[in-house]
């Protein structure tokens, strides 16, 4: 019964350690990386995820950094395989964007392809075995440097809902600027009060159209972060309680979550254009 | 799982990379992208012309030929009514210098009919002196008779 426990316990724990974050931020009056997920809470918002925002940072910049190289360094005439996978990355975001964006925005492009091919990277890192590194890579590395036990370390940024609300918010700010600049502050508000029912019914349609627009940033940073945390989590239990077996099961879901991890890039994209484009539609009376 | 400034670090992470890419990374690609369109529809353009190109050189070359055939022949018939002048003046000239010749000829015969007959004439004088002598049995004076011999043999 005891050993039991134990096993159960060290499950349990492994899982937990996994799914938590490197988090500093102030803990009793001085700076510092948190030691359990309790200090961690109590750092309140004032602190900062370093492993999944590293990740984030290291993962854009890195793409960015190799897409403009490859095209300062690109030729027209004859265009090696690299270049031609850059180019086939930016023109299906293109297609994406010119199929379902309407109006002319010199920002939708851009902003698609750093949101599809960023959020395919980061949710790429989910592919890296779990303990590749943080057991083998960050603990021993944070422990001899800032003499922190068994560190949590989370490679896959997209598990990590600040990091998917926070690309999703900064879309719906953008959808907030878009619907203003282009139907005016009255023509917005308009919009929230004055459909689908007409003026007579606005706290109805206050009621139905407010949800609406706020569902939008919440279900776009939540389903990626969703999916990748549900996949994540699959692949924690599979390392944890299949012993030898779970190599041929982390085959298998690994296989599975090749599908999901670019198709919640591709969603996350599709629905950013689709929502800036209905912020660009004037309704006609 | 706590929202943290994590949030608000990845909007600001977005927002310059946002900046950066659209300043950056996507003109670069969209340059690319129509340049290579532009180059495409070029050569597909030049190809276009070049077989109009080629259709107009056909016809022009057919047209060539056609004119230089038609000067061939020209040129053959004006050779074969030359060759037929040529031919026609010669027979003319060899006519001429035939009927040159003849005439030469003819009177070359005449000639040597008068030398005949002169010589003739000095022989059948001779010949009626010498039986005139035998007939009168004397000699003939020669110098005596002349006038009447000669007058003779301008008879004969």
């Amino acid at each position: 019964m005891a050993a039991e426990s134990a096993a159960e316990l060290t499950v349990q724990d492994y899982i937990t350690h996994h799914l938590s974050f490197l988090t500093f931020g102030r803990i009793d009056d001085h700076w510092g990386f948190a030691h359990t997920p309790e200090e961690a809470a109590e750092m309140g918002f004032w602190a900062i995820n370093v492993d999944t925002m590293g990740w984030s940072l290291f993962l854009g910049a890195g793409f960015l950094w190799f897409f403009r190289r490859v095209a300062v360094n690109a030729s027209i005439d004859s265009p090696g395989g690299v270049q031609n996978f850059v180019e086939a990355v930016v023109e299906f975001v293109d297609a994406r964007v010119s199929e379902a964006f309407d109006y002319k925005n010199e920002l939708i492009g851009p902003l698609c392809l750093l949101l599809f091919f960023w959020i395919l990277l980061m949710n790429t890192m989910d592919l890296v075995p779990v303990d590749l590194l943080t057991t083998f890579g960050a603990e021993p590395l944070l422990h001899s440097v800032f003499h922190l036990e068994n560190a949590p370390f989370k490679v896959v940024p997209t598990t990590d809902p600040n990091i998917t609300m926070g690309m999703s918010v900064t879309v719906f700010l953008m959808i907030i600027y878009y619907s203003i600049k282009n139907k005016g502050l009255g023509g917005f508000l308009g919009e929230l009060a004055f459909h689908p029912f007409g003026k007579w019914m606005m706290p109805f349609n206050l009621i139905i159209e407010v949800p609406t627009l706020l569902a939008k940033p919440v279900s776009l940073g939540l389903r990626l972060f969703g999916n990748l945390y549900a996949g994540e989590l699959l692949f924690l239990l599979i390392a944890s309680m299949l012993g030898l077996w779970q190599l041929p099961a982390h085959f298998v879901w690994a296989v599975f979550h090749l599908l999901v991890i670019p198709l919640q890039a591709f969603v996350f994209m599709m629905l950013t254009i689709v929502y800036l484009n209905a912020a660009h539609e004037v309704p006609h009376h | 799982m706590n929202i943290n400034a994590t949030f608000l670090g990845q909007m600001i992470a977005m927002a310059f990379f946002l900046w950066f890419c659209s300043k950056y990374v996507w003109p670069l690609f969209v340059a690319i992208l129509e340049e290579r369109k532009k180059k495409i529809a070029d050569g597909l353009e030049a190809a276009a012309r070049a077989e109009k190109d080629l259709e107009i050189a056909q016809v022009k070359s057919n047209e060539q030929l056609k004119e230089a055939k038609a000067e061939a022949a020209a040129i053959i018939d004006q050779a074969n009514k030359r060759a037929a002048q040529i031919v026609d003046e010669a027979k003319e000239q060899a006519r001429e210098e035939g009927q040159r010749i003849i005439v030469g000829a003819n009177a070359e015969i005449e000639q040597e009919v008068n030398r005949a007959k002169e010589a003739l004439r000095a022989q059948v004088s001779a010949i009626a002196i010498a039986g005139a002598e035998k007939i009168l049995e004397g000699s003939v004076d020669q110098a005596a008779n002349e006038e009447m011999l000669n007058k003779l043999a301008s008879e004969l």
